[in-house]
């Protein structure tokens, strides 16, 4: 008698009124986390485009960070964001991925929980106490070090040969390498306590991938009478590389942005790098130490263009960690 | 006699050769050494703190503001009631919204906005604090000044990724017949939602805005143009207001002794705020689980 | 005496795939009528369609006319939120709400649609639970959380919620599959209880149970609903030789 209707089940058809009505509500609500990104493009592009318009890409490639001129080229503190943050990763990969070895593999589960837990309170503690921490102890450390290398006769030469280098606007691979300064900070602390702050980040997401490696590829591998060791390098390191390599990136990630602790103990100089051990400056600690003090249009601009250049940069890290993990996850591990 | 040499030679040795063993065990002492290099910083920072901050964390720390630059005593007041009433804002923001986006990513993964939703809530937890700072410095301080309110802005929107996160993940974990037989009663979507799956998930919720709050309440860069600091209490929102994280760097790198030593006593009390509170949370999920 | 239950031509796609065909199936006031057939034959997805379950499933899509009490469920004014009021569930496995006490679970229908009558709260708690056979083991309990009681109560109280408010028809699909053989008596002798309060089809895989709960029978293949009868014909001399096959134990 009637014709079977055709009924796709809309969503209209399957919400009455008051369910409408919440959904509006929540998905207005979820909106903001839209908004909040549109609004940051927004307005950072805003505030950075005289900058940009003014520099062009000199803006990234410039040399000169001078306030007094009104020139602004960001080479040098993009050079110490990727220095920094791939020598911290470079250090704290094994470290990280060690521990978490150690955790998911080593301890009996008595240890591993509280071993777990202080490496997860790593990635608590804030910004500025590490920084804090690395000027009142490390630094003075580094310091005595750095005099003792001074006053030692048998290092004049090279001191000699470097400082002549240094004047000239040069740098060697050894002099790299030598201390320019005696007071601690620099460039290689800021490299030391970035390790320290980006270990827990690849650490958790480590043991984490290697607790969900199945039982059965650690016994197949002990089944061919395999060491504990070549069960985790054969088997356990393979099989979770992809899980890792995503906290690594996500490491990379917290690197690139982490400010205050940086901006503490870097020195803040934004003459291009000559010494591992000298005075330098990141993209975020630039506009920590200087956004405050940045009147000038162009100036203020400027600081503001290097968090976009910070917020692109972002972006783009995780896009790149998606990736990489789909691409790299071994089929059944979704 | 030629066939059985034969035959042993194919098999692998019965024994663990030295080497493999020397390897075996030289990596697993490695893996140790490296292991304690991870947490030491963490013991020794706690530690140092413990040593030069306890002796400043005085009745004065918590009832007086900050001595005149160079003049010996006072306290922190001014900063710890700027962290609570910020914290507190920016949770209103973080605890709305991320919630609310959690429950959209859960509840209905159907709708056309869902992936943008997910994926800009991806991308918004990997943006540095300090560009949050800025984000908030251009939306609220370039028109009406340095203010705790635009701090708790930033601070907010830093909690929200955080929240949607663990919200949609423990949403997820109630099971769907739940839902159904919410449905099967007569009951509408959000009746189910708010009063049947909400509730099942609060502990892990919970969890997360704890886990929100203490990541946030550690933060001074996305504060140093926003809120800016004080040196006296303020609890009006509209005006500059001071923070835990802002003293402990600008005590930090201060020149005087003295605002180092609040600096130290401020950092230990924020660090075992934040671990207590990151110890709460872990409890607090474990006993759901 | 008119149907309380009636289908015609019920079609139902997952997508491309159609899971359901030309379903036409009638069903009396105050009986219970069962649904069998293999696993993926299409039983409980015909049941699920009769309370708009799959309006929230991602491209399942319904054609035909259901009409509950002679009004189309699926009929453009109508509210699948209302008409879910009318028509109860009972599921798989035993689902009460977690963070819920026994009688919280009880009243839900009602508590959350906005009763706020204490007295008429307990009297329906006391009632659907009596109903439900569960009365004497949990009265004592009812503030308890629900969560604490055994798999065949928690089911029974799951059987209560749906009872409170007052469904003219009850699905049930496959209620006991999760239970022990103790527990499943106790809710197929509950179900000819229920037959006086209200209406039941039951999605069962177990063949002897829809022999021994049910007054009708529909057996399914493949998507079609190959045969319908009294249970004890259906059973005892099918019409159809795929029926026979099944219910002699040759395929399934």
């Amino acid at each position: 008698m009637s014709e079977p209707a055709h009924r796709p089940t809309t969503r209209a058809a399957l919400s009455s009124g008051s369910d409408r009505v919440f959904q509006v509500l929540i998905l207005a609500l979820a909106s903001v986390i839209v908004l909040v990104f549109v609004l940051s493009v927004y307005q950072l592009g805003r505030e950075a485009w005289p900058a940009l318009h003014t520099f062009g890409w000199h803006f990234f490639t410039g040399r000169t960070w001078n306030p007094v001129e009104g020139k602004f080229g960001a080479a040098s503190m993009i050079a110490g964001t990727l220095v920094t943050s791939l020598a911290a990763l470079v250090i704290s990969v094994p470290l990280a991925v060690a521990s978490a070895l150690f955790v998911a593999e080593y301890a009996p589960k008595w240890l591993a929980n509280p071993v777990g837990y202080l490496i997860e309170l790593l990635a608590a503690v804030p910004s500025v106490v590490y920084g804090l921490w690395a000027l009142f102890v490390i630094a003075p450390v580094l310091g005595r070090w750095q005099t003792a290398y001074f006053l030692d006769p048998a290092n004049v030469p090279t001191l000699t040969r470097c400082n002549q280098l240094w004047a000239e606007g040069q740098t060697s691979l050894q002099c790299f390498f030598v201390p320019s300064g005696a007071g601690g900070r620099g460039l290689a602390l800021a490299v030391i306590i970035l390790t320290v702050m980006i270990l827990p980040y690849t650490a958790s997401v480590a043991r984490d991938v290697i607790r969900l490696v199945p039982a059965d590829q650690r016994e197949a591998m002990y089944a061919l009478g395999a060491t504990k060791w070549e069960v985790i390098s054969r088997a356990i390191l393979p099989y979770a590389r992809a899980g890792i390599l995503g906290g690594v990136i996500l490491a990379l990630g917290r690197a690139l942005g982490e400010t205050l602790a940086v901006a503490m103990v870097i020195g803040d100089s934004q003459e291009i790098l000559k010494s591992l051990w000298g005075n330098a400056s990141t993209v975020a600690s630039v506009i920590a130490n200087q956004f405050g003090d940045a009147q000038e249009t162009l100036h203020r601009s400027s600081v503001v263009a290097l968090g976009l250049s910070l917020f692109a940069l972002s972006v783009i890290v995780n896009f790149a960690a998606r990736l990489i993990i789909a691409r790299l996850t071994p089929k059944g591990l979704q | 006699m030629m066939r059985a040499a034969a035959v042993t030679s194919a098999r692998p040795a019965a024994r663990l050769s030295p080497v493999r063993r020397v390897k075996n065990l030289l990596m697993g002492a490695l893996i140790l050494l490296a292991t304690l290099l991870v947490v030491a910083p963490l013991i020794l920072i706690f530690v140092y703190l413990l040593r030069e901050g306890l002796g400043a964390l005085n009745l004065d720390f918590f009832t007086r503001t900050p001595a005149p630059e160079g003049e010996a005593g006072g306290g922190l007041l001014n900063a710890i009631a700027g962290s609570l009433e910020m914290l507190a804002m920016a949770s209103v923001i973080g605890v709305l919204v991320g919630v609310a986006g959690g429950i959209f990513l859960a509840e209905y993964p159907r709708h056309p906005l869902m992936p943008t939703v997910r994926m800009l809530s991806d991308v918004l937890a990997g943006i540095p604090a300090i560009v949050m700072g800025l984000v908030a410095y251009s939306l609220i301080v370039l028109r009406f000044g340095f203010s705790g309110l635009a701090g708790a802005l930033a601070l907010g929107f830093l909690m929200i990724p955080i929240v949607v996160r663990t919200t949609e993940e423990v949403l997820k974990l109630v099971p769907l017949s739940v839902r159904e037989a919410g449905l099967s009663l007569g009951l509408p979507q959000w009746v189910v939602i708010l009063n049947i799956v909400l509730p099942a998930a609060a502990g892990g919720i919970v969890t997360g805005v704890m886990l929100a709050l203490a990541r946030v309440a550690g933060e001074a860069a996305p504060l140093l143009f926003t809120a800016f600091g004080n040196s006296s209490v303020n609890l009006d929102p509209t005006r500059p207001m001071s923070a835990l994280p802002l003293e402990i760097y600008r005590g930090a790198t201060s020149a005087y002794d003295e605002n180092q030593r609040l600096a130290k006593a401020g950092a230990l009390l924020l660090i075992t705020l934040i671990f207590l509170t990151s110890l709460l949370a872990r409890r607090a999920s474990r006993v759901k689980r | 005496m008119t149907p309380l239950l009636s289908t015609s031509d019920v079609n139902i796609f997952y997508g491309e795939k159609q899971a359901v065909r030309g379903v036409n199936l009638e069903v009396q006031r105050g009986s219970v009528n069962a649904l069998i057939g293999p696993s993926g034959c299409g039983k409980t997805t015909f049941l699920r369609a009769i309370n708009r379950m799959h309006d929230l499933t991602p491209g399942a899509r319904v054609t035909g006319q259901i009409l509950l009490d002679g009004e189309d469920v699926y009929g453009p004014d109508v509210d699948p939120v209302t008409m879910r009021r009318r028509v109860g569930m009972v599921f798989q496995k035993p689902n009460p709400f977690p963070t819920m006490s026994v009688f919280d679970n009880v009243v839900s229908g009602l508590k959350l649609a906005g009763v706020r009558d204490s007295r008429r709260l307990m009297d329906v708690a006391e009632r659907s639970l009596r109903g439900a056979a569960l009365w004497e083991e949990v009265k004592d309990r009812l503030r308890m959380p629900a969560t604490g009681l055994s798999g065949g109560q928690q089911q029974r109280l799951c059987i209560a919620r749906a009872l409170a408010v007052e469904p003219e028809i009850l699905l049930m699909d496959e209620p006991t599959s999760a239970l022990d053989p103790a527990s499943t008596a106790r809710i197929e002798d509950l179900m000819t209880d229920l037959k006086k309060v209200t209406t039941i089809i039951i999605v069962t895989h177990n063949m002897h149970q829809a022999a021994r709960v049910s007054d009708t029978t529909s057996f399914f293949l493949n998507g079609d609903l190959v045969e319908h009868g009294v249970t004890d014909q259906l059973f005892t001399s099918p019409r159809d030789g795929r029926t026979e096959a099944y219910v002699t134990g040759r395929f399934g």
